[in-house]
């Protein structure tokens, strides 16, 4: 790619300047800065984006993101999380816990990122950096580059309390990009809960390193607020024995871009990503996955469920790389699509690329209506015909929706979707 | 293949075992037979593209179809998008065209024929009778034989060198000539359809093909009949530095019916060749064809010197209601495999299957798969793919499903298996699923695994040698695609299974 076809008027401009004097992070800026300018800003031609047309996401000007009147902020309260509040990318104290938690230290970027020192340095941009050795990801990399908020969290113990991330969106136009960085050290614990639409443009990077015999739960529900854009990334790096899990719900949203980007370093780690949307209209969800084992005995698995109608896009593009000395591995990966209508499609590019031959590796992908036969012994029982279908589609996703361990946010969820699919009979 | 040298001699083997083993563990094709052959000059241009169509002494009009081609190509540039990795092709350091001088004019008798391109078609394993029809000795293609019932095209190096039984195939009404005899004898066809399912500018590789192409077969059977023979194809390269591009033309008209097979050999060099093929098939309502392939294009030594980089595009046009086209293919040679054999599924009930064995040995890498596409309502698709991989070899399946929003009522089934031998290969599934409509179902499946240490204990266990308890679990995992092959195939394509397979393990 070279950098002239990008230099449009319209697009996001990269300019190096802007991220140096940046503190303990000026040098993994600098690098990213130096990585948009070699791979240039997605565009639609590119085989990676091949169906998700980028160009909302990387021009100049944000398109308007009306607002909903109702709020995802208290929807994990049942698991009496600690709250932390961002509005249109701008921390709240107001709205927030005090940012302390036994067995962890959470900090905000925008308040030490001109120090000169701190421990993130390690970390931030690292594993970002990791994820474009096999396919550019410029989003990300910008997000690196000029990223001025975010939490950064080291995990030391087994934390049982969640922190529960609420993202607020009151200004229409608002462009948001957020960086978080999450260290969970050996045996340590921690479930990150994330909630809402966060802004009518949202690039975030979370990088994650669980170490070893650590484990991280991830579960994020994209906010409701239709016209938003969003592009999210997530890196991660998993050290033996250690667990990764992350399921994400996308009701709504005009375009969502979820990618996710895990590399397991260490034997017998086991990675489960998963992820639950339902879509109606001009909605377009793409799931980017890409999974690399690289060290011995180890899981991983990727379930995406995806319902869909009035011409709404489902996207999946998932990858299984097994490095050739990743023996024992055990590859799983399932993507499926409903479709409710005749206008909505679902497009997916389900990669198998295994270079170690001690391997179990499957993916499966299907696409298809609702069952005549199951819809028919239901109503033929004295349901109606919405609410059948409704449960059809329900039992559809609960395939996704039970990679979730804890029972109390997997009815959170539930309800979610439960609604959801209410409102819209 | 590194058996003999290297192979450790166990107890209980004795040395007639081990020399067997070598023997077999050669690609069996490699020699090359030394016949006086008339080139033209190296490179593709204007001057060279005009001399190939002077030589088939080729109409006008197809003249220029040529030259527009070329003038395309120029402009395009080689697709990298495969997972394939090879040495830049200098395209103007090849040998664009070769035949063998004997065949400048007509031999009368067998005795005229060069008796080194009879020896060629004896070690390829081709009857006296048919050697003579091939060699083109004039009057043999009309005798009738009784107990063969296959029709061949041989293509040696550029030049198709002899049909056989023509008559018993004109009675049915059937064509079946090389392409330079069609475009002389059946211009109306061939204007017709040449080109119509894949375009001149297709790919890089087609569009070169559409400018070059110096020979190939040409088949139309008539609406209502039933071919009366398989008809058959055998294509090889044998000149060194020449690339070899034939390019097939299948016509089955309304109601009609034909199975098609295709062989290919090449001799063993230590430079790569290329080969670059356009197959085109048009199948009209109610017709079905049947195209199979077995691939033994001489796939390199064990250190990745020589092969053939084949690079082939294959397309089939179901145009007509209720219309099937089959694609079978087995692909064990070739260094490089650039091949994915392609069904349009336009009519409505029309259907479209692709069963494909790839093995990829050595230094081989293989990226191969087909492309569906459903236009029509109630189409239905199968793929069935079976990768195996030994050695330090790559192999990819590349594949697509589209349903379009018309299509519907369609269905798409997919199975993609792929089988690692040994730790230094890989194994690759790319597919891309598309679906545009609700009422169409698509499912895809593929899973990656090794040999079953059970299995082959199991036959170990039962006096099985172990490369032989390799080649019968291999047999067993290819099973599905075997038996859709026409059975004297499906034999020939077994042993094939197992010889390219020497030497992958121990």
């Amino acid at each position: 790619m070279e950098m002239s076809k990008h230099n449009t008027d319209a697009e996001l401009e990269v300019k190096k300047s802007t991220v140096l004097n940046s503190g303990w992070s000026a040098k993994a800026r600098s690098d990213a800065f130096d990585r948009i300018a070699k791979s240039g800003l997605p565009t639609a031609r590119d085989e990676y984006w091949k169906y998700t047309n980028p160009k909302t996401l990387t021009n100049k000007i944000v398109e308007k993101a009306s607002l909903v009147t109702e709020h995802e902020s208290d929807i994990f309260k049942s698991v009496r999380p600690l709250k932390i509040v961002f509005v249109d990318g701008k921390f709240s104290p107001e709205k927030s816990d005090k940012l302390m938690l036994s067995g962890l230290s959470i900090e905000r970027l925008d308040t030490i990122k001109k120090l000169d020192l701190h421990w993130a340095k390690e970390l931030y941009g690292r594993y970002e950096k990791l994820g474009q050795l096999s396919v550019s990801r410029p989003l990300a990399a910008y997000n690196t580059a000029y990223a001025n908020e975010g939490l950064i969290i080291h995990v030391t113990d087994r934390v049982e309390r969640p922190i529960n991330i609420i993202y607020e969106h009151e200004n229409e136009y608002s462009d948001v990009i957020l960086h978080h960085v999450i260290k969970i050290d050996s045996n340590a614990e921690l479930t990150l809960l994330e909630s809402g639409a966060a802004a009518a443009r949202l690039n975030q990077v979370l990088e994650v390193e669980v170490n070893e015999d650590a484990k991280f739960n991830h579960i994020r529900v994209l906010g409701r607020d239709h016209e938003r854009r969003a592009a999210t990334h997530i890196f991660g790096e998993l050290s033996r024995c250690s667990i990764f899990k992350s399921f994400t719900l996308t009701v709504n949203g005009i375009l969502t871009r979820n990618e996710c980007f895990l590399n397991i370093a260490g034997d017998d780690a086991m990675a489960h990503i998963s992820g639950a949307c339902v879509g109606d209209g001009d909605f377009h969800h793409d799931d980017t996955v890409f999974v690399t084992h690289d060290a011995v005995g180890s899981e991983s698995r990727q379930v995406f469920k995806k319902v869909l109608r009035n011409g709404a896009t489902g996207v999946f593009q998932g990858k299984i790389l097994v490095k050739p000395d990743a023996q024992k591995t055990d590859g799983y990966q399932i993507s499926q699509s409903l479709l409710l209508d005749d206008d909505s499609q679902f497009l997916a590019k389900p990669e198998l690329e295994i270079y170690a031959d001690d391997v179990a590796c499957s993916h499966g992908s299907t696409s298809g209506a609702i069952d005549e036969d199951a819809l028919f012994y239901l109503t033929s029982r004295g349901i109606s015909k919405p609410v059948a279908i409704d449960m059809l589609t329900m039992a559809f996703l609960a395939e996704a929706v039970d990679e979730i361990d804890n029972d109390n946010l997997k009815d959170v969820i539930l309800e979610l979707l439960s609604g959801w699919l209410e409102r819209r009979r | 293949m590194e058996a003999g040298d290297t192979l450790q001699v166990k107890d209980g083997v004795d040395q007639e075992t081990i020399d067997a083993v070598k023997e077999v563990s050669t690609y069996k094709y490699g020699w090359d037979t030394d016949i006086e052959m008339e080139y033209a000059p190296k490179g593709v241009n204007e001057d060279i593209v005009k001399l190939i169509s002077e030589k088939n002494l080729e109409p006008e009009w197809m003249t220029n179809w040529r030259l527009e081609a070329l003038e395309r190509w120029k402009k395009m540039t080689e697709p990298k998008w495969a997972m394939v990795d090879y040495p830049e092709i200098d395209f103007q350091d090849q040998y664009y065209y070769a035949r063998p001088k004997s065949m400048v004019e007509k031999p009368k008798s067998l005795d005229e024929v060069d008796p080194k391109l009879l020896a060629t078609y004896e070690k390829l394993g081709i009857p006296l009778k048919e050697q003579m029809i091939l060699a083109g000795v004039e009057g043999q293609a009309d005798k009738p034989d009784g107990e063969r019932k296959v029709a061949v095209d041989a293509v040696f190096d550029s030049v198709s060198v002899g049909t056989t039984f023509k008559s018993e195939l004109k009675k049915a009404g059937v064509i079946f000539c090389s392409i330079s005899e069609a475009i002389k004898e059946h211009p109306e066809l061939v204007k017709k359809y040449l080109g119509s399912v894949v375009p001149v500018s297709d790919n890089f590789y087609a569009t070169l093909n559409s400018a070059v192409f110096s020979d190939g077969s040409f088949v139309y059977i008539p609406p209502g009949v039933k071919c009366p023979m398989e008809l058959s194809t055998y294509f090889r390269i044998n000149a060194e530095n020449t690339g070899q591009f034939e390019r097939t033309l299948i016509i089955a008209d309304k109601g009609s019916y034909v199975s098609y097979l295709e062989g290919c050999t090449a001799p063993k060099r230590d430079t790569a060749q290329l080969h670059a093929a356009v197959v085109e098939i048009v199948v009209e309502e109610d017709a079905e064809v049947k195209y199979s392939t077995v691939q033994n294009w001489f796939p390199g030594d064990e250190n990745g010197n020589g092969g053939i980089y084949n690079f082939v595009t294959k397309r089939a046009d179901c145009r007509g209601d209720r219309a099937k086209v089959m694609w079978t293919q087995v692909e064990t040679g070739s260094a490089v495999t650039w091949k994915y054999p392609s069904c349009i599924l336009r009519g409505d009930e029309s259907q479209g299957e692709f069963y494909s064995i790839a093995i990829a040995n050595n230094h081989q890498q293989a990226d191969t798969g087909t492309k569906m596409l459903h236009l029509g309502k109630n189409t239905k698709s199968r793929i069935v793919s079976k990768g195996i991989s030994a050695g330090v070899a790559q192999n990819t399946y590349r594949g697509q499903v589209n349903m379009h929003p018309r299509a519907k009522n369609s269905r798409n089934y997919t199975q993609c298996d792929s089988l690692l031998i040994g730790d230094k290969c890989g194994a690759h599934t790319v597919p891309y699923i598309e679906v545009k409509n609700n009422s169409s179902r698509v499912e895809h499946e593929a899973t990656t695994s090794k040999v079953d240490d059970d299995q082959l204990f199991y036959c170990r266990q039962r006096g099985m040698g172990e490369e032989e308890a390799v080649a019968l679990v291999v047999n067993g995992f290819c099973k599905d695609v075997l038996q859709a092959l026409p059975m004297e195939f499906a034999m020939e394509a077994q042993q094939l299974v197992a010889i390219s397979l020497e030497g992958s393990v121990g």
